[in-house]
């Protein structure tokens, strides 16, 4: 494949649209032939990102727009979602394993923990009352190259 | 795809099964169900069968923990089976199995139940 392959997405942060990122993620990155497990992982870490921008970034406020871009270079995907809310005051705070701002909504503060583990590069940047990015790359080891 | 939650009293064991996909969207709704079924139910412990779950994430660990708490005050216990890759890295990734043990299959779950019981 020649340069990249870019898709951006921009939808309400609504619950409902989980799902459908998730999906939309994933059909997607199916042209890099990846593994049940691999795609597992990047449905997860965007759940884990949607779900963060519409509970944290817009407080669940539906007016908000939550924005997923994914590019395909070779056999790595980058994705970026970003959202304009409320922004991370505290980031070294937010990525520590099992710390939530809301555990009266049963959040288990594991979110930036899954990112990072599922995914080969992970990186967050966020400005108090202006929105929060998150970015993340993987490789594919496609199934096709095992018979080339 | 959304979430189907069924629940089935067997002596004093609930046996909740999930199927579909857990995510922030569906957690309330298993919580709510479970919630009420733990309270009314008169169960002491609690099967969580997860063989047609096909999806799940923190969401997910996040209602599970909040049951598990809710059974322990009441020194119940919570138990999981037929838990599928993607949902077992995601146990092992939280901890989860350090209070959670986990059966392969709700005979087996069952029968850890009745022994401690």
């Amino acid at each position: 494949m020649n340069g990249t392959n870019e898709m951006r997405l921009t939808f309400s942060a609504r619950s409902e649209n989980e799902a459908f990122a998730r999906v939309a993620v994933a059909a997607f990155v199916s042209q890099l032939d990846p593994t049940m497990e691999e795609l597992n992982d990047l449905k997860t870490v965007v759940s884990e990102a949607v779900t963060n921008a519409i509970i944290h970034g817009y407080e669940s406020d539906p007016s908000g727009m939550v924005t997923i871009e994914a590019m395909i270079e070779v056999d790595t995907i980058t994705l970026i979602v970003k959202d304009n809310g409320s922004g991370i005051e505290d980031l070294d705070l937010a990525r520590q394993p099992l710390f939530t701002s809301k555990p009266e909504m049963e959040r288990s503060g594991m979110g930036f923990t899954i990112m990072e583990n599922f995914m080969d590069g992970f990186d967050v940047s966020s400005e108090p009352g202006r929105g929060t990015s998150i970015a993340m790359t993987k490789r594919i080891e496609s199934k096709k190259a095992l018979f080339n | 795809m959304s979430l189907q939650v069924e629940l089935e009293h067997y002596r004093n064991v609930l046996i909740v099964r999930l199927r579909g996909e857990l995510d922030h969207h569906t957690a309330d709704a298993v919580r709510f169900k479970m919630e009420e079924a733990i309270l009314r139910g008169g169960s002491d412990h609690v099967i969580l069968s997860l063989k047609g779950l096909l999806f799940m994430d923190s969401s997910g660990l996040g209602v599970i923990l909040g049951r598990y708490k809710q059974l322990k005050a009441k020194d119940g216990k919570m138990v999981v089976c037929d838990v599928n890759p993607g949902v077992y890295r995601l146990f092992e990734l939280s901890g989860l199995f350090k209070i959670l043990p986990i059966h392969d299959n709700e005979r087996l779950a069952l029968t850890s139940l009745e022994v401690v019981s």
